[in-house]
């Protein structure tokens, strides 16, 4: 029973937050659009002009972009990769009956509990390491040579750092949607003689569907923007190696001191975010309805 | 009916499971016993697992040598800072929207949950030249600011989903009770939501701890909260291993604890309520 009092009210505690985050979305976004028309450096103060699209001109034909936006989309579908066909292997095997489920189930969230910075540091130096690496020693042991893990693979070694951070979230979330399969339905597949293998194509795997996309669109939204791993692991190394595009913006920005440069990079960014976000928001508002 | 699950095969995936469980664990507990071994120990060929001399000097050196201890009152101070004042403004939005929703409600939470997808490097810029402009460039202050921000959508989200399961019934009996709206929501209201903003405060303490982008950009020697105090140790100087694994322990240590503790809203949290 909406009074007409108790509707102003409502607006009225809508209002702060509505307030700040169209400012925080209008105000620096709008700087960052302007500044992506300017020729503008930090180190040369006053001598900012009109540049027209010269800076997204610039930016479109170097080759780094390219490199950059490769690798972005080279951490985003490999960590995918690895993150879902990993999650559900794990959430299949952790939805079995065991002794000490809660203590595994402890042991897998970890990692994703973990600080970006510590985590990419301890697989950096601690196995990572040619010298003294465990994997280092391991290698050692089978009478091999050492791999060089940053300096010969620093993608495929920046994708496993982020793989071992996501892994615990896309198991947690597939596990959770796992456990409200209805009981009764796969034991009546099971009576009707449904092997485990099309148990798992025609019952399980429709039941996760939802999730599944669920998982995949937020880790993209978050993967679209790795930027604490690569920065302690290689920096972008080595040469724009494991670059991506959040890193070539920040270089450009902090590095650099282009802010005209940094800002269409970061206005380019911010449009393939937005496609991607295209499709969650549809998703989430569905579950609204619901 | 309970299902008939052969002990032996309940024994074979006890084991494989464990076996996953601490590999995939293994990295953290290696830093854990690597923080309690001497730099020398920390990168011996063989490594030992437990068999060393067990030493706590590397958690006093880490402090005398770089006041760990501000950092670590940084990371507290942003964290909480940032999700008590998200919870304060976010509250009675949650509220609003979930008790006296209008036509328009779907529209606002779902451009709300919008701006969390817009990139943080698209505003870097910006951002980076008003906090120079203003001189909240490494200030705990600017950091509360920037992380209260992105974190605002996550919260008001969580809320909504909480709130929106307490029966509206109650609330409207309290009201014909003659309870004004300040009491509704004092007496009525926030004992039942407690639970929700229980969870929701934990979810988003986790998330501001460990928030690396804003927390690296913005912030340098003074205000530094852990995660871009660790960055530091990725530049080489030599035999740091030890150190790093005890820096690195204690920051990642009370997170671990809270986000065990919160499981369940960690799911409910980070989907958006579209996975419960």
């Amino acid at each position: 029973m909406a009074t007409l009092h108790t509707r102003s009210a409502a607006r009225l505690m809508i209002a702060p937050s509505v307030l700040l985050l169209l400012a925080w979305m209008i105000v620096p976004l709008a700087m960052t659009i302007y500044f992506s028309f300017l020729r503008y450096n930090l180190l040369m103060p006053g001598m900012e002009e009109f540049a027209g699209f010269s800076n997204y001109s610039y930016f479109l034909t170097d080759p780094a972009f390219f490199q950059a936006l490769f690798n972005t989309l080279a951490i985003v579908l490999g960590v995918l990769f690895i993150t879902v066909v990993g999650g559900i292997a794990l959430a299949l095997l952790l939805d079995q009956p065991m002794f000490g489920q809660g203590i595994v189930r402890i042991l897998v969230i970890a990692p994703f509990l973990i600080m970006p910075t510590v985590a990419a540091l301890v697989w950096k130096n601690m196995f990572m390491n040619p010298v003294n690496g465990l994997f280092a020693w391991i290698a050692k042991l089978f009478g091999l040579q050492p791999f060089d893990f940053l300096a010969n693979a620093p993608l495929m070694s920046v994708i496993l750092i982020v793989a071992w951070q996501w892994l615990p979230f896309a198991t947690l979330i597939l596990l959770t949607a796992l456990q409200s399969l209805d009981e009764e339905q796969k034991e009546a597949a099971q009576m009707d003689g449904a092997g485990a293998f099309s148990r798992f194509i025609y019952l399980v795997l429709p039941h996760l569907s939802r999730a599944i996309t669920v998982v995949i669109l937020i880790q993209t939204i978050f993967l679209l923007s790795v930027f604490a791993e690569i920065l302690v692991t290689t920096n972008g190394g080595p040469g724009t190696q494991s670059t991506n595009l959040t890193f070539l913006v920040y270089a450009q920005a902090l590095l650099q001191f282009d802010v005209g440069g940094a800002s269409a990079g970061g206005i380019i960014a911010v449009i393939l975010a937005n496609i991607v976000a295209f499709f969650l928001m549809r998703m989430i508002g569905k579950t609204l309805e619901a | 009916m309970a299902r008939n699950v052969s002990t032996q095969r309940k024994i074979v995936v006890t084991v494989v499971a464990w076996t996953i469980g601490i590999l995939i664990f293994f990295p953290i507990l290696w830093t854990f016993l690597t923080s309690f071994k001497t730099e020398a120990e920390a990168i011996a060929s063989p490594p030992s697992l437990f068999f060393f001399d067990w030493t706590t000097e590397n958690y006093h050196e880490v402090q005398s040598r770089s006041n760990y201890f501000l950092h670590f009152m940084n990371s507290v101070v942003v964290s909480f800072g940032s999700t008590l004042i998200g919870l304060i403004i976010a509250i009675p939005s949650a509220w609003a929207m979930a008790f006296s929703p209008t036509k328009r409600t779907k529209d606002v939470l779902m451009w709300m949950l919008s701006t969390k997808m817009m990139p943080s490097v698209g505003v870097l810029v910006p951002m980076y030249l008003m906090f120079r402009n203003t001189g909240l460039l490494d200030t705990r202050t600017g950091l509360v600011i920037v992380l209260t921000l992105i974190n605002l959508p996550i919260i008001i989200w969580m809320l909504y989903t909480y709130f929106k399961e307490i029966p509206g019934e109650i609330l409207e009996a309290a009201r014909m009770d003659g309870a004004s709206l300040s009491k509704e929501i004092i007496y009525v209201l926030t004992p039942m939501a407690i639970p929700g903003i229980a969870s929701t405060l934990l979810l988003n303490i986790i998330l501001a701890w460990n928030e690396a982008f804003w927390t690296l950009n913005l912030s340098a020697a003074k205000a530094a909260p852990l995660t871009a105090f660790i960055a530091s140790y990725s530049s080489p100087e030599g035999l740091f291993y030890a150190k790093l694994s005890a820096a690195s322990t204690m920051a990642i240590a009370p997170i671990l604890i809270l986000g065990w503790f919160s499981q369940k809203q960690l799911v409910r949290g980070l989907t958006f309520g579209a996975v419960k």
